[in-house]
């Protein structure tokens, strides 16, 4: 699957897309257009690093340090789940400036 | 109403609601447009009965509570409530995600930017055509291609995300690759093109919007070029035509499962057009607690589980991924809400539906009935 975003691109979320706590579930949710999506915890972790600024290369790096894991793939594993909701316009993507 | 704690479905038998996502707040029937295929029931209420905004407050804090992440506020045309700010800012403050439903009809630009103040976090806009003829004859009104291309402008310059609403049918289906291209030109993160259901209003106007299968199998073959053409632009959500199709749509999710629909007069349904249920009871948020008619009332219960269903539905592997289909089309079709929903295959009554559609489609009339309210009262 073509990943649709390359490293040095900032992934965001766009206006009407946020992360939100549902607190009757006691689950973390992606808030969507019409859209209320579940989130684990790895799926969480990874959009809460999106700030409009850090590129694709750089959330990878910083989730290898935390989770003290392979850099390769936690990138694939981010190019991924982000691919995945770029294609469901949940997240953007820009350049970097 | 049953008068213990134990939910029960119409033959008895327990079942276990879940938790709803998702709550359409029809706030009123009042709309501009008269489109011949509009989801409200063919007997509309009238504005004196609408809920009063404190109503709808009330009713969004119990959502909330009941696990509801969203609503759909919706209509009639939410615009044609002036308290419609009010009530946006309510939804937002008991916690939910406002989708705006409209024709984009009778919102002046000022008003789009009270709304984008009082938190409204999507904007659906209903397209009836790609011309102003086609969009005009559609919904009945004069000029509301013009007043819908202005206001998706002013969408677009506040920045809202927009969803673009196409319901297509026999007059309109062949041009559905300019309606896609035109949702991309509005600048729309998706499009959501649905075939016509045929409920009150629309089965009223079966003969005059009935799609051809050549038409139904053309557009799913257009939606999936499409939808590779557009990945990562423009998402392609697509209803098709169920008449056509081999199996049911698994309608609401199943009944009582995930979603539930606020009447202008505070009526609560399992669905938008479960009314055409005849003899079914439904409840009020003026008379109980929303939670309370979600958990426990009879209407809500009456098709949850799969133990109420019947052969051919009770032995097949699909009951648990199409819930039987659409109990209102049984009720429409079959004349028994009860009934395997008559559009899948394995329906005896299956093969009168097909010959019925295909009859329809082969029908050279154009004529419409308008959705209007009834005069006087």
């Amino acid at each position: 699957m073509d990943p649709l975003i390359a490293p040095d691109q900032i992934p965001y979320l766009p206006r009407g897309v946020r992360l939100a706590h549902d607190r009757v579930r006691g689950i973390r949710v992606l808030q969507a257009p019409e859209r209320a999506m579940q989130l684990d915890a790895v799926g969480d972790a990874i959009l809460s690093e999106l700030d409009g600024r850090r590129s694709m290369a750089a959330i990878a790096t910083r989730l290898a340090q935390r989770y003290n894991a392979p850099a390769r793939q936690i990138a694939a594993d981010l190019s991924d789940f982000l691919t995945g909701l770029v294609e469901r316009r949940m997240v953007f993507v820009k350049d970097a400036p | 109403m049953k008068d213990h704690a134990q939910p029960r479905d119409l033959d008895g038998n327990p079942v276990r609601p879940g938790l709803p996502m998702a709550m359409l707040a029809e706030i009123t029937h009042r709309c501009p447009l008269a489109c011949p295929y509009c989801s409200n029931p063919v007997e509309l209420t009238r504005a004196q009965a609408e809920l009063p905004a404190e109503d709808w407050a009330r009713v969004f804090r119990e959502a909330a509570d009941l696990g509801v992440l969203q609503v759909h506020v919706s209509g009639g045309e939410p615009g044609a409530r002036r308290d419609l700010a009010q009530i946006v800012t309510s939804a937002r403050e008991a916690g939910l995600y406002v989708n705006l439903i409209t024709s984009g009809i009778g919102i002046t630009r000022d008003r789009l930017q009270e709304l984008d103040r009082a938190g409204v976090d999507h904007v659906q806009l209903s397209l009836q055509g790609i011309r102003p003829d086609m969009a005009d004859r559609i919904s009945g009104h004069p000029g509301s291609w013009d007043k819908k291309m202005g206001f998706a402008g002013w969408v677009t310059e506040i920045g809202f995300p927009l969803t673009i609403n196409a319901v297509v049918h026999r007059q309109n289906m062949d041009r559905l690759p300019d309606m896609i291209d035109l949702a991309e030109t509005l600048g729309a993160r998706r499009i959501e093109v649905a075939t016509v259901q045929f409920h009150g209003w629309a089965d009223l106007n079966r003969a005059a919007l009935m799609p051809t299968g050549d038409q139904a199998a053309a557009a799913r073959r257009i939606v999936n070029e499409a939808r590779i053409r557009l990945r990562g632009r423009m998402v392609i959500d697509y209803v098709p035509a169920d008449h056509h199709a081999i199996y049911p749509k698994a309608c609401m999710g199943g009944w009582g499962s995930t979603g539930l629909n606020v009447a202008p007069d505070g009526t609560v349904l399992p669905c938008h057009a479960a009314q055409s249920i005849t003899w079914m009871k439904f409840e009020n948020v003026k008379d109980r607690a929303l939670s309370d008619i979600w958990h426990m009332s009879d209407s809500f219960n009456a098709f949850r589980g799969t133990a109420w269903m019947s052969e051919p539905c009770r032995s097949c592997d699909r009951k648990t991924v199409d819930f039987g289909g659409c109990r209102c089309q049984a009720m429409a079709l079959a004349g028994d809400a009860r009934a395997t929903d008559p559009v899948c295959s394995k329906s005896p009554l299956r093969a009168r539906v097909v010959a019925r559609a295909e009859e329809d489609a082969a029908s050279d009339t154009a004529d419409l009935i308008y959705r209007r309210m009834k005069k006087g009262g």
